[in-house]
């Protein structure tokens, strides 16, 4: 077949733009975009683009009942907010539960990693049962931990009775509240993060640990100076899309603990949340929201950052 | 060497004894839930785990007293439409930025990006107040509507359809096809494991979503299971533990079975370790 294609008389710069996109390109590309993207842009701009416009143009005013915008007040809604203990306090307890969760999400799905990727028989079953919670929505897990806390039937207070320990009330304690919440939170995302882990750990050349084992290196060492290092990566993304779910964590503050106990786990979302759909106050809960905002884009936009290092390297 | 062997086998014990540890821990919710959906109400508010009055009196009276399998099936569809949503609509977006030139791409590309940073938490008012003006509140509708599209999908396919191969292009050119037939024959064929994953994380992502479902259905006619089970829960059925617990496994257990056999395909490859 004789091949004398274009690409033989044009000059090499205008091939190399030429094979930058790799179909071809005709004058019909404008129209063909606007069908292509056109959808998937007027709904982003309609129920993204515009509620965060919205949202951030009515922390700025004062609204009523109806959440339509009466007077404008500058950044009057955000200084009231941080002078607020209420929020402070809010803020606080939202920290503590996001570096909780963040903490021991990330210590067990390691210790389970670690163990599981050892070459013993039998171990794909263990490798099976560690990521069973990923198959664990929401309101299930609230339901089953709900009943473990349970004050008179549960299973931590029946246990406590049969060790003739104090009976800890769970969910009535601010502290254990917050205890309560952070446990079911890791329970349920352990399954995916432990799969991803072990994933990395298995991806860690064998070599350098053979290399250890020759010098004698201890298993404890070889974790902390191989094993971490290597999967450093995984480790940051992890925690980043640990930090962002934790922040955004909705669904089990309001199965288990309502926000309470005198708003002990009452956290950002839930606050955006009861502020505008039972409170009434917009305004309040838009400045709660562009906070929030503010927030997640922060830690996303770490994470797009550390992808792009990965990628240029 | 006898030594060693020794030290092996005390390390192995070890290492079983704390696997399994684990794996009890992480399954004991699961067992307690699951066990106590099998007895009457009254042992258990009595703690009393250990009876032996095992029926299936608690899933029948899951299946007929309450709207449980509405609340599935309203699920369902919730999750298959946006699931098909998101696949058409990502992947029509992917393939514009792509195998398109058109004005302002990398603009429009940055915002596709932007808005992965935006948490739809955040945006739950004015959401609210769109889907209420376009008369959607309590249709299955108002939940679909506001994600058929989602910017996370379309940068996931641009990733995947990036690495189609050229030799496609340069058939897909001498044949003269258009972009739709490129699009619809070559494109999404060429990247059907992508497609799955997408479909799989779009479908998984609609099945759990919580807050938005409960700001904008207030019937069984339209909630879904997530929200469902909080009704249950707050309804006449608060204390009948035993019905509450049937629920949560007759959602739960289907998942499960899922993601093992599941699982046996994908981590086939992982597992290999293991055979030793």
């Amino acid at each position: 077949m004789l091949k004398t294609s274009a690409t033989d008389v044009i000059p090499e710069k205008k091939v190399e733009a030429k094979q930058k996109s790799k179909f071809k390109l005709t004058a019909n590309d404008k129209y063909y975009a606007s069908i292509f993207a056109g959808p998937s842009l007027f709904l982003l701009g309609l129920f993204v683009f515009y509620p965060m416009f919205r949202t951030l143009y009515i922390s700025l005013f004062l609204t009523n009942t109806f959440g339509n915008t009466t007077l404008f007040v500058g950044l009057e809604n955000y200084v009231k907010l941080i002078s607020s203990p209420d929020f402070v306090s809010s803020m606080w307890v939202t920290l503590v539960y996001v570096v909780g969760v963040t903490f021991f999400t990330i210590a067990m799905g390691l210790l389970l990693a670690n163990l599981a990727s050892q070459k013993l028989p039998g171990i794909a079953i263990f490798r099976t049962l560690y990521s069973v919670t990923m198959g664990v929505s929401v309101s299930v897990a609230a339901i089953f931990w709900l009943f473990i806390f349970n004050p008179s039937a549960g299973f931590f207070t029946l246990l406590t009775k049969m060790l003739n320990l104090p009976t800890i009330n769970w969910l009535a304690n601010p502290t254990n509240a917050m205890w309560a919440i952070i446990i079911t939170t890791v329970w349920m995302h352990l399954g995916f993060v432990f799969l991803v882990f072990l994933g990395a750990i298995e991806s860690v050349p064998t070599t350098l640990y053979e290399a250890a084992d020759v010098e004698g290196v201890s298993k404890h060492y070889q974790f902390f100076h191989i094993t971490l290092p290597m999967i450093s990566p995984t480790l940051f993304f992890i925690s980043t899309i640990t930090i962002i779910g934790s922040f955004k964590s909705f669904g089990l503050i309001d199965l288990i603990t309502k926000g309470g106990p005198t708003n002990a786990t009452n956290m950002l979302v839930y606050r955006i949340y009861n502020d505008a759909f039972f409170g009434g106050n917009y305004a309040k809960s838009s400045a709660e929201a562009i906070i929030l905002t503010v927030i997640i884009a922060f830690f996303t936009y770490l994470q797009f950052k550390f992808l792009e290092k990965k990628v240029n390297y | 060497m006898a030594n060693i062997d020794e030290r092996n086998v005390l390390k192995n014990i070890f290492n079983y004894f704390l696997l399994i540890l684990l794996a009890v821990v992480i399954l004991v919710p699961f067992f307690i839930g699951i066990w106590t959906s099998f007895l009457p109400t009254a042992d258990i508010l009595k703690g009393n785990y250990f009876s032996t009055n095992i029926s299936l009196t608690n899933y029948i009276d899951a299946f007929t007293n309450t709207p449980i399998l509405r609340y599935l099936g309203n699920t369902i569809v919730v999750a298959t439409i946006t699931m098909f949503a998101h696949l058409l609509f990502c992947s029509m977006s992917a393939y514009a930025f792509v195998f398109l030139d058109f004005k302002y791409k990398k603009f429009f590309f940055a915002l596709f990006m932007i808005t992965m940073m935006l948490p739809s938490e955040a945006a739950i008012i004015p959401n609210f107040q769109t889907v209420k003006a376009l008369g959607l509140l309590d249709h299955y509708s108002a939940m679909i509507v506001p994600s058929l599209t989602s910017a996370f999908g379309t940068f996931m396919l641009r990733q995947s359809f990036m690495q189609t191969p050229k030799e496609l292009k340069e058939a897909a050119d001498i044949e003269g096809l258009n972009h739709f037939q490129i699009f619809w024959k070559v494109v999404l064929p060429y990247n059907r494991i992508s497609l799955i994953t997408l479909g799989a994380y779009s479908f998984l992502g609609a099945w759990n979503s919580y807050l938005w479902p409960i700001l904008v259905t207030f019937s069984n006619n339209s909630r879904v299971i997530q929200n469902g089970l909080k009704q249950l829960q707050s309804e006449e059925t608060f204390n009948n533990w035993g019905m509450i617990q049937a629920s949560a496994a007759i959602i739960v257990i289907p998942t499960i079975l899922v993601l093992f056999i599941g699982q046996h395909y994908f981590k086939s490859g992982l597992n290999e370790g293991a055979v030793k």
